[in-house]
């Protein structure tokens, strides 16, 4: 409708001036119809549409306790126990996946039953708030299909995120008589608290046969790798308590333990360090003579201090997080918020997300052994490392700790990652956080490659109508050992380029491309016709500079192929009077862009001014026909981080012969435009990435009392 | 008339139109409302007590966590220890970590037994780990142990199989039923199957074996390595073939295979398919069932038309040609071409489930791999083909980065193992999945010097972050009289005139004892005398007293200016993985000897950059002490003056990069060439080609031609030597010099920030 209206529209004006008034108005009164009727059928579309789900709303809105009983006979099967050899290869169904241009992979949530056994005991509370918290997220997430033969994972609404809360045989009855249970196939199970007295297994007992199981506390021996996740414990603490992120730093203590139920020989341990270095360790225990109505699991104490907890943790930089009778801890949780480094001692225990979560950035692990090293192990790490596993561990908290929402998605997130495995995740999207992912630069051209010189490069000459000016800088530019082809971009659509014969002869091809329309950004498309690396670009009228100036450039880009080479330099200012960015042209010592009048660069970029300039950049610069060099240098340097490279004392492009500096003579205004530039630039890209350097390169010998003769670039021009 | 018709027909086609949205609107209601219970989604119910539910735990049955009184830790321990069977060994159960505490990571491998063949491989595996420097001679030493048996080639029909290993295993007095024994396994199992088996017991020995299956594969524990050829570089290896970054890539085909199949047994099934991708454009699949003896007897209809198609390509042009190349598993689950694809920049699509990836404990190869499932062959078009064009250039660099760090010589991959073994050793000094899958990889990132990527010279992009803004002068003293020199007053004058210097450490490298603190001079920073044990190595050792991240490493005889120095500090900081100086010379390949040649006269390029005049990070000095081996340090401090360009030799294997030159006021070289040694003698004198460590050399003007000529031919005796020893030459040849950016222009001196640096 949207798409039949708009054409009737743009159609309609076209068609009325031609019409007598008497007719216009007729049609006018036709057209207003017709709108009315379209305005009509769009409240139509909406009204109806909310009040029915509305409606919807009313007959979704019930209680748990109204959903269906099923009763489970005695003899219902009992699926196998969990097969330690799966692996998505084996037990996983990836045909229920297929191809998906999303690269997502949809889940299916059973919907909730109360079981209850032949006797009308019920099996299991219904659903716990956690699980009913994880099964949300699920369903209003990207993830979600409510369609079970599209599905590709399944999610039992039965809850077996606690072991202890649920009779295992009864529940294991309940699983197998899902619909699409299909011994487990592609079924996702999440459990936080395995195991049961005495030897508290650290895998879900209750018989799954293939089901994949996110579990909170697995051992090296019951996770199969790539094929289970290993999640955390949810601490509801998360929930109730807010702790404000404490910025990095040294703490009062520098170890703490906060556990209350630690084994006797690990508090002796404990308290064996705490007496060795003093004050700088704190081991709390549960408090013993609480008034009444305080709730204990919101209390620690040290002999008759007592302390608040989790608040308590943000005053540690380091926290022990001790195996208890299981492997995960949901104190794990706690330590994270309070940004506190934690210090796991749990022999073989997989750490939650450890498929792609870097736990060495964020926690030390110690094995049970070297407790009494502990402290000194820690005391080795460096200052500025325990600041960055701080903050490292808050992030953890805040991305994949936090909510049952944040456990569900990381969960699914990493099961689509093995099956779209092409569009999976990088490692640093899942483990840096925010700040250094605002930070740091990842350089598209990481590789230290010095390209082969024979490749050569391509000359790119832009030129609109001068004509004369343009065959002198072939001729030049032509005598350069390296160039390898020159391109022209001939940017005049009422004007055709000189006949082939009128053009100067060289000894390497010459192509003319004739664009589309007149536009500065047609310098920098990546024409198919550039075939190596390097591009040089040039103006239609520098002239002046030399051969050698020219090949010299060329290596020196070689050298450095991720950068932009180029002669004349210019300088980005603060002005602090005006409190923005200022252009410079004057000769100053510290050079932060190069001119594209006369550059070499990687075709790449090329590649990157064309699709993946960030914002209206690249619009306004057309519009504007000015400032391209400047957008250039900030591409270049903000994907980079690095600086341009000017080579050789050249200053000026224009008028060789006259030493006055150009603009600040000629044209005032132009200065103007060029630092509004700048300062647009930097608004859209969110920041300054040019970097100021105080050097320029020139021919090792430059100016060395050395027979010319000798030097491989004699004529290096100046000014 | 005209007009009117218009007219009519517009009328017409307006009322159409009405009926049309109303009409259909009416229309589309009767759908909506018959399917909207089908089609409306059904999402998870917001119950109206959910708020009332309960925990799934209560918090304190979570905070205290079960009884624990029920099994103590240390018996828990034991338990392990006692219980565990080989298969399923961890660290923690079946390896003896209290062996490697006293003497740290040391390997210790089995004396060769005579009459006891050894294939090429397994001789080189053996002879990567005695040149490492983890290697020890001392089985009580030792933490590691590793067999002389050759182990690698374990299918019983091969002619290498080693017969009666288990017998031979137990009559090893040190064997102690596997612990802390390291098996190469490169072929396990045989036809037709070819299950993990090797034939002997390998009790609780760590293995690392090429074609893992993640079944078998005991994590944490055992390591999968690549398979390689006999033919593979014992040392150095090729460089990746990648020599052009292209966007997008300008490659001939897409996704290439060529290879046998094998029509029937383990593995047939997804070669036998790999037809239906082939487009004979873009996507090239081909195979031949020409395989074993018997191929005919199991020939099927394909075979022949196929046979004749394998012929019409080359593997080596494909592979060359190709942006993604199909490597899917054989009988066994590696194959050769996983490396051959790596080398070849061409993005490996892996079609073997199961297979556990060789050191992917280390190595992220989502970033450089495409790991595809057998079962999905005939998406593989589509998903490569949508891959984006940077996320190709991205995989095809990480490649090369791979292939190059980790993959190209059996040393590397040796070194590799033992690396990941090491780090499980104290895992809080261990390398995180960063610093492996960054360049330049982790082989050459020691976790002793730090496990914080802010310190190394390699990741400040990267991390966010920069050098720190002051650097540590480190003046290597051999003044032979009690008394000071007058060009070390003068340098320690320039230096501590720097507004970035933090700090003079003097390495007094002579017999005699420094003269006392009073004769020193006056400097504005802390000045440090550090008394050295006259080994010319010894300028490059970490020295804890250096904690800046640049040092500026010179010798006594150097002459510079405050200007030079701070010019070239601030350079520095720009390229702080590089070494930054003065003097440089070059070398450059001399084919009439066949060796490399070496020149310190003026050249148009360099190579070198002479230490007595850099700056460089201080994490080199560690790399240079802890990561060479001591041999290759004992034959530096054997020649007169190799230390340096060992040193740059180093830094270009790391950085593939060469040295930065920077401006100097007049030209030295003469000056600081020298490497000055203690105990003044009769200088010049010596005869060319004498060895000796202090082969003394004074005021260096005096200098004659004789003693010259040794000394150079000393400097190219040691840049062959480390090239042998790396394998290739490392170095890298720069064209360029850096100068103040208004370096001898015609402008007033006034502008200028460095005018020093003109002054003749």
């Amino acid at each position: 409708i949207m798409c039949a209206s708009a054409k009737y529209n743009t159609r309609g004006p076209a068609l009325i001036p031609r019409m007598k008034t008497k007719h216009r108005i007729y049609y006018i009164t036709l057209f207003s119809i017709v709108l009315l009727g379209l305005i009509a059928t769009g409240m139509f579309q909406f009204w109806p549409h909310s009040i029915e789900s509305s409606s919807d709303w009313t007959v979704e809105k019930r209680s748990v306790h109204d959903v269906p009983v099923v009763k489970l006979p005695a003899d219902s099967p009992i699926p196998e126990r969990g097969d330690l050899s799966c692996r998505m290869h084996t037990c996983f169904d990836v045909y229920r996946c297929g191809f998906n241009p999303k690269n997502k992979i949809k889940v299916y949530i059973y919907s909730l039953k109360k079981y209850v056994d032949e006797y009308g005991t019920s099996v299991s509370n219904t659903i716990s708030r956690e699980y009913n918290e994880l099964l949300t997220a699920i369903s209003d997430s990207e993830f979600y299909t409510d369609d079970v033969t599209r599905a590709c994972l399944f999610v039992p609404s039965i809850d077996v995120l606690n072991q202890n809360a649920l009779r295992i045989k009864e529940t294991a009855q309940a699983l197998a008589q899902l619909s699409r249970w299909d011994r487990g196939t592609n079924h996702l199970l999440f459990n936080m608290l395995p195991g049961g007295p005495p030897d508290y297994n650290t895998a879900l007992d209750v018989p799954r046969d293939r089901a994949l199981l996110a579990g909170g506390g697995f051992s090296t021996w019951t996770y199969r790798q790539g094929y289970d996740v290993s999640i955390p414990v949810y601490s509801p603490l998360s929930g109730e308590v807010d702790l404000p992120e404490r910025g990095p730093g040294p703490r009062r203590y520098f170890i703490l333990s906060s556990q209350m139920a630690l084994h006797p020989e690990y508090r002796l341990e404990l308290e064996a360090l705490q007496a060795e270095n003093g004050e700088s360790v704190l081991i709390l225990d549960k408090c013993t003579n609480l008034s009444d109505g305080v709730p204990a699991v919101r209390k620690r104490c040290y002999k008759n201090q007592v302390f608040d907890y989790p608040q308590v943790l943000q005053e540690s930089t380091f926290c022990v997080v001790l195996r208890g009778a299981r492997l995960g801890q949901a104190v794990l949780s706690d330590v994270l918020q309070a940004g506190c480094v934690p210090v796991i001692i749990a022999d073989s225990y997989i750490l939650p997300f450890s498929e792609v979560l870097d736990w060495k950035r964020a926690s030390v692990v110690i094995p049970e052994e070297k407790m009494p090293e502990m402290y000194s192990i820690l005391q080795s790490i460096p200052q500025r490392q325990i600041e960055e596993m701080q903050r490292q561990a808050r992030w953890f908290w805040e991305a994949y700790f936090r909510s049952m929402k944040a456990i569900a998605l990381a969960t699914l997130q990493i099961i689509n990652d093995r099956i779209y495995p092409y569009a999976a995740i990088s490692y640093e999207e899942w483990n840096d956080p925010p700040a250094v992912k605002w930070s740091s630069v990842s350089n598209p051209l990481f590789l230290p490659l010095i390209p082969p010189q024979s490749q050569g490069f391509t000359a790119i000459v832009l030129t609109y109508d001068r004509v004369e000016s343009l065959f002198r800088v072939i001729t030049e530019v032509s005598k350069v050992p390296s160039l390898s082809k020159l391109l022209v971009v001939w940017n005049n659509q009422n004007k055709n380029p000189p006949e082939d014969s009128l053009w100067p002869k060289i000894r390497v091809p010459l192509k003319v491309v004739r664009t589309a329309e007149n536009k500065l950004s047609n310098r920098f498309f990546p024409y198919d016709e550039i075939e190596t690396e390097a591009v040089l670009a040039i103006d239609d009228d520098i002239i002046m500079l030399t051969s050698d100036e020219l090949q010299f450039g060329y290596e020196v880009w070689r050298e450095f192929p991720d950068r932009l080479v180029g002669y004349p330099g210019r300088l980005h200012l603060w002005d602090h009077e005006m409190n923005k960015w200022k252009y410079e042209s004057e000769w100053t010592n510290e050079v932060s862009m190069v001119l594209t009048g006369a550059a070499f660069y990687h075709k790449y970029f090329n590649y990157l001014y064309t699709y993946k300039m960030p914002g209206d950049i690249k619009n306004w610069v057309d519009a504007h026909m000015n400032c391209e060099d400047i957008a250039m240098n900030f591409l270049v340097a903000n994907v980079t981080g690095k600086s341009v490279i000017k080579v050789t004392p050249r200053k000026k492009f224009k008028c060789p012969e006259c030493t006055a500096i150009d603009g600040l003579s000629l044209d005032q205004t132009h200065m103007v435009e060029r630092s509004e530039c700048i300062n647009k630039f930097a608004s859209v890209f969110g920041t300054m990435p040019l970097k100021v350097v105080e050097h320029r390169a020139d021919p090792v010998l430059y100016k060395d009392d050395f027979p010319e003769k000798l030097k491989s670039f004699p004529n290096i021009g100046s000014l | 008339m005209q007009t009117r018709k218009k007219y009519i027909f517009l009328t017409f086609l307006a009322s159409w139109l009405l009926l049309f949205f109303f009409g259909g609107d009416q229309l589309r209601h009767f759908a909506f409302f018959s399917g909207r219970k089908a089609k409306a989604r059904r999402n998870w119910p917001h119950w109206t007590d959910r708020s009332l539910l309960k925990n799934f735990a209560d918090p304190d049955e979570l905070q205290r966590d079960g009884d624990l009184s029920l099994l103590s830790p240390r018996e828990r321990r034991a338990a392990w220890l006692s219980v565990s069977k080989s298969s399923r060994c961890r660290m923690e159960t079946c390896f003896d970590f209290s062996r490697c505490e006293k003497h740290g990571f040391k390997v210790f491998t089995y004396p060769q037994e005579r009459g006891q063949p050894i294939s090429e491989s397994y001789g080189k595996i053996l002879s990567s780990i005695e040149r490492s420097r983890y290697h020890t001679a001392n089985p009580e030493e030792a933490c590691l142990f590793i067999l002389s048996i050759d182990t690698l080639d374990r299918d019983h029909l091969s002619g290498q199989y080693v017969r009666n290993v288990d017998e031979k295993i137990r009559s090893f007095p040190l064997w102690n039923g596997g612990r802390n024994h390291l098996i190469f396994n490169l072929y396990s199992g045989t036809w037709p199957n070819y299950t993990g088996d090797l034939g002997f017991d390998i009790g609780q020995a760590i293995l690392a074996k090429a074609s893992f299956d993640t079944e078998s594969f005991r994590p944490g524990f055992d390591v999968s390595i690549p398979l390689f050829s006999k033919d593979h570089p014992q040392r150095g290896g090729e460089r990746g073939w990648l020599y052009q970054d292209s966007v997008p890539p300008k490659k001939k085909y897409l996704l290439v295979f060529k290879g046998k199949r094998y029509l029937t047994g383990i593995g047939s099934g997804t070669r036998n398919a790999l037809h239906h991708i082939h487009n004979g454009k873009d996507i090239i699949s081909l195979t031949t069932c020409k395989h074993g003896k018997d191929w005919e007897k199991h020939k099927d209809t394909r075979c022949d038309k196929d046979n004749v198609d394998y012929e019409k390509f080359d593997y080596q042009e494909l592979l060359h040609n190709s942006t993604f190349c199909i490597v899917p598993r054989g009988r066994r689950l590696g194959s050769f071409r996983f490396l051959e694809a790596l080398q070849a920049a061409c993005i490996p699509v892996l079609l073997s489930d199961g297979w556990e990836l060789p050191f992917a404990e280390a190595i992220d190869w989502g970033k450089a791999a495409v790991v595809g499932s057998e079962r999905l062959l005939l998406q593989i078009p589509s998903a490569v083909r949508c891959m984006h064009p940077e996320r190709v250039l991205a995989f095809q660099q990480q490649t090369q980065f791979l292939w190059d760090a980790y993959f190209s010589s059996v040393d590397k991959i040796v070194h590799t193992t033992l690396e990941i073994i090491k780090d499980r050793l104290s895992p809080h000094r261990s390398r995180s999945r960063f610093l492996w899958n960054a360049l330049p990889g982790g082989l050459l990132v020691l976790p002793d010097f730090s496990t914080h990527p802010g310190e190394f010279p390699f990741y400040y992009l990267q991390h966010g972050s920069s050098p720190s803004k002051k650097f540590t002068a480190f003046i290597r003293a051999v003044s032979p009289a009690g008394s000071l020199s007058q060009p070390i007053l003068r340098l320690i004058q320039a230096v501590s005139g720097s507004q970035y210097c933090a700090q003079i450490l003097v390495l007094w490298s002579c017999e005699k004892p420094p003269p006392p603190i009073g004769k020193w001079p006056q400097t504005s920073v802390p000045l440090t005398i550090i008394q050295g044990r006259r080994k010319l190595s010894d300028r490059f050792f970490p020295f804890e007293a250096i904690q800046t991240d640049a040092v500026l490493s010179l010798d006594e005889h150097t002459s510079l200016s405050t200007s030079e120095v701070d010019f070239a500090f601030v350079v520095w900081r720009s390229f702080p993985e590089r070494i930054v100086g003065f003097p440089t010379q070059s070398h450059f390949w001399d084919p009439e000897q066949g060796r490399w040649g070496y020149t310190s006269k003026w050249t148009n390029e360099l190579s070198i950059v002479l230490t007595a005049a850099a700056f460089y990070h201080r994490y080199y000095h560690s790399l240079f002490t802890e990561y060479l081996p001591a041999g290759l340090r004992e034959l530096v401090d054997g020649l007169a003056a190799c230390e340096d360009i060992l040193m740059n030799v180093l830094v270009a294997a790391v950085t593939k990069l060469p040295p930065i030159k920077v401006t100097q006021r007049k030209q030295q070289k003469e000056v600081v060439a020298q490497q000055a040694q203690c105990r003044d003698g009769a200088a010049g004198t010596r005869p060319p080609g004498q060895r000796s460590p202090s082969a003394p050399h004074s005021a260096p003007a005096k200098m004659k031609g004789t003693a010259r000529s040794g000394r150079f031919s000393q400097r190219q005796d040691c840049l062959n030597q480390l090239a042998d020893w790396f394998g290739y030459m490392p170095l890298v040849s720069s064209q360029l010099r850096l100068d103040p950016v208004l370096f001898k222009d015609q402008v007033s001196v006034l502008r200028k920030k460095y005018p020093r640096l003109e002054k003749p």
